[in-house]
């Protein structure tokens, strides 16, 4: 069954190059990008399935045997990861039927969506610390591709911000795989478990582990390198906005968790890491304060998400910083949680800007009046965001605040819990003026006449999303199984590196 | 650039560079070269063709759109690719097969169909970036 593990790669390439072929082709691209996008998701739960029944699959590139060659190993980690990849990358496609007209699509959208699926899901399988790299860049590109459809001029500016501070975080991260790699002599993440282990110069493997931290800190927008983000993703089309904010941040905190569970333990750092964690601790706190109060100040909707996305990216970042087992599943339970509903909130955000005309809240409201079944999809996502029980939100906080009450790490818990009251404020902000005071222009500027189908494809997604996450609320026990699961992997990797290297091992 | 000299002894020189070009790629398997460098080769020569002669000569040359030729160029690789897996190996194992012809043997395998599309896909994505940007200044 190993070569599923090369699907999640094949098949959005595949989809990217049928619909470059049909570049001029809209209604082709959107049958091609419905098709691919299907069968990534047929795919992905598939392999969850397989790897939840055998444990953890490993294929080697080229039947180069490991480490030389590129290995792709999927866990369970990693087959969550590319399930979710694969529902936000089906409601994306599903939504850009509505949402991405003739110029956009001219621009690329439909092949750069599928190539950053590629990029997103080829980080999550891969197992050789050079081949993640390579993928980011892949992300790279066809995330910078991403922001320009459409080209209005302030997409420009908040591309080349993005583009700028992602190169300089490449770099970062190209360094540290060349310090890594002279140190041990191999870039194969399982391989790297064992070989760290045997570095006398602690202090420099210490020093390279930051380096590390600082490059995939700068991808998953932690304290005080997140200022690429709210810069940029309020600029492109809504559809692309919603891919991001579900996705990219959060490669970076998979490669955050992946590394320092795997190449830089507590068995292969010593005290260095001690000190690692209470820089981690610091950092998931301050992302936590300042994306919460960074929202608080704007009035724009997707910039209040876009803040969001920061503050939600702390409590996974503190969730690795405790690094007890539980709060490995607290985070791994958090980033599934939130890239669905955030993915959601976006998607939603579009849909208000189509009815009332601005994404700024000063200018519209009256949405509750209007459409009270799109209000309810609202409220779903935003409540699971702020951890309103019995939404999916509330049992990822709660694992994680668990995780922190266990071990007395008592300032991180009282500071999520602030967070998430501040999150309610956020929320009832847009809530109160999207959607329950009257529009600024009356009532006939409420745009009630959208094409049907339009809007049949924009609800469709948001309600299936919202679906997922009271299923998630009502009916935790599997996903939390699977992130136990996950979390077990995680924080004892001799599956992970017997599956990649043999039993000899 | 309108130079009778230079519109001259580009006609020679690109003939030259794209037989140059093919040439990489095919010494590419065993020896320095391969897809990458050879189309950066041909790219040039197409570049150099579109400072004698102007961007739209160059897209009369091509007769395809360059976006077209880097998907074609993808697809090849990624087939490469995927035979190994229909054979039963790993993705991207290279596959072989030596016909003879005329007494010489002629190794043929799933690498050089993986170094064409290289070859191809370099060739149209630097060839769109690069007309694009000429046919910008006018």
């Amino acid at each position: 069954m190993s070569w599923l593990t090369v699907l999640p790669i094949l098949i959005p390439l595949t989809t990217a190059v049928f619909a470059a072929l049909a570049w001029q082709n809209l209604p082709a691209q959107r049958v091609i990008g419905l098709i691919g996008a299907t069968a990534l998701f047929v795919l992905s739960v598939v392999l969850m399935v397989v790897v939840w029944q055998d444990g953890v699959l490993a294929a080697q590139m080229g039947a180069w045997p490991a480490p030389f060659g590129i290995t792709l190993v999927v866990d369970n980690l990693s087959a969550a990861m590319v399930v979710i990849t694969g529902i936000t990358g089906l409601a994306v496609a599903v939504y850009s039927i509505a949402d991405i007209g003739r110029v956009e699509a001219n621009a690329g959208f439909h092949p750069m969506l599928h190539f950053l699926l590629a990029g997103v899901s080829g980080a999550f399988v891969t197992g050789d610390i050079f081949n993640l790299y390579v993928w980011f860049e892949v992300m790279l590109i066809a995330s910078f591709a991403l922001l320009v459809v459409g080209g209005g001029r302030a997409q420009f500016d908040g591309a080349v911000k993005y583009v700028a501070l992602n190169l300089f975080s490449t770099v970062m991260f190209l360094s540290a795989v060349g310090l890594l790699y002279g140190m041990t002599g191999t870039l194969n993440l399982a391989d790297l478990h064992m070989k760290v282990r045997e570095v006398e110069n602690t202090g420099l493997l210490a020093a390279v582990a930051v380096m590390f931290l600082v490059a995939f800190g700068i991808k998953s927008a932690v304290f005080p390198l997140f200022f690429w983000l709210p810069a940029s993703y309020h600029t492109p089309p809504v559809a692309v906005s919603a891919i991001f904010s579900a996705l990219l941040t959060k490669v970076g905190v998979y490669a955050l968790i992946r590394v320092f569970t795997l190449v830089f333990s507590p068995e292969a750092l010593g005290e260095a890491f001690d000190w690692i964690q209470t820089l981690l601790l610091w950092i998931a706190a301050l992302t936590m304060i300042t994306g919460v109060l960074g929202a608080a100040a704007q009035t724009e909707i997707r910039r209040i998400l876009s803040f969001h996305i920061i503050s939600q990216i702390g409590y996974m970042i503190m969730g690795l910083a405790l690094y007890t087992a539980l709060g490995i599943v607290g985070a791994v339970f958090y980033i599934l949680h939130h890239i669905i509903v955030k993915a959601n909130l976006f998607l939603v955000s579009g849909v208000a800007n189509r009815l009332t005309g601005s994404y700024d809240l000063k200018k519209i409201g009256g949405l509750y009046k209007s459409k009270p079944f799109l209000a309810v999809l609202f409220l779903i996502p935003a409540f699971s965001l702020a951890g309103f029980p019995p939404l999916s939100g509330f049992w990822a906080k709660y694992v994680l605040i668990k995780a922190g009450l266990e071990v007395d790490a008592y300032w991180i818990v009282a500071a999520a819990l602030v967070v998430g009251l501040l999150t309610i404020f956020s929320m009832t902000k847009i809530w109160a003026e999207a959607f329950w005071k009257p529009h600024p222009g009356g009532d006939g500027a409420i745009a009630v006449t959208v094409d049907r189908g339009a809007m049949l494809a924009l609800t469709l997604p948001i309600a299936a999303l919202a679906l997922i996450t009271v299923a998630i609320g009502l009916y935790a026990e599997p996903l939390l199984s699977l992130a136990e699961r996950a979390a077990g992997e995680l924080m004892d990797p001799a599956a992970y590196v017997r599956a990649v290297l043999g039993a000899g091992a | 650039m309108d130079s009778l000299i230079l519109r001259t002894a580009t006609r020679l020189i690109v003939a030259l560079m794209l037989i140059f070009s093919l040439f990489l790629l095919w010494r590419g398997h065993n020896l320095p070269g391969g897809g990458f460098i050879g189309s950066l080769v041909a790219a040039t020569a197409f570049a150099l063709y579109a400072m004698a002669c102007g961007p739209a000569a160059v897209r009369a040359a091509l007769r395809v759109d360059p976006r077209l030729i880097a998907s074609v160029g993808l697809l090849i690789a990624m087939v490469a690719g995927v035979l190994a897996v229909f054979a039963g190996d790993p993705f991207l194992t290279g596959l072989w097969s030596k016909p003879e012809i005329g007494g010489a043997v002629l190794p043929l395998g799933t690498p050089l169909l993986f170094d064409i599309g290289v070859y191809l896909t370099v060739l149209g994505a630097v060839l769109s970036i690069m007309l694009a940007l000429e046919e910008r200044e006018d």
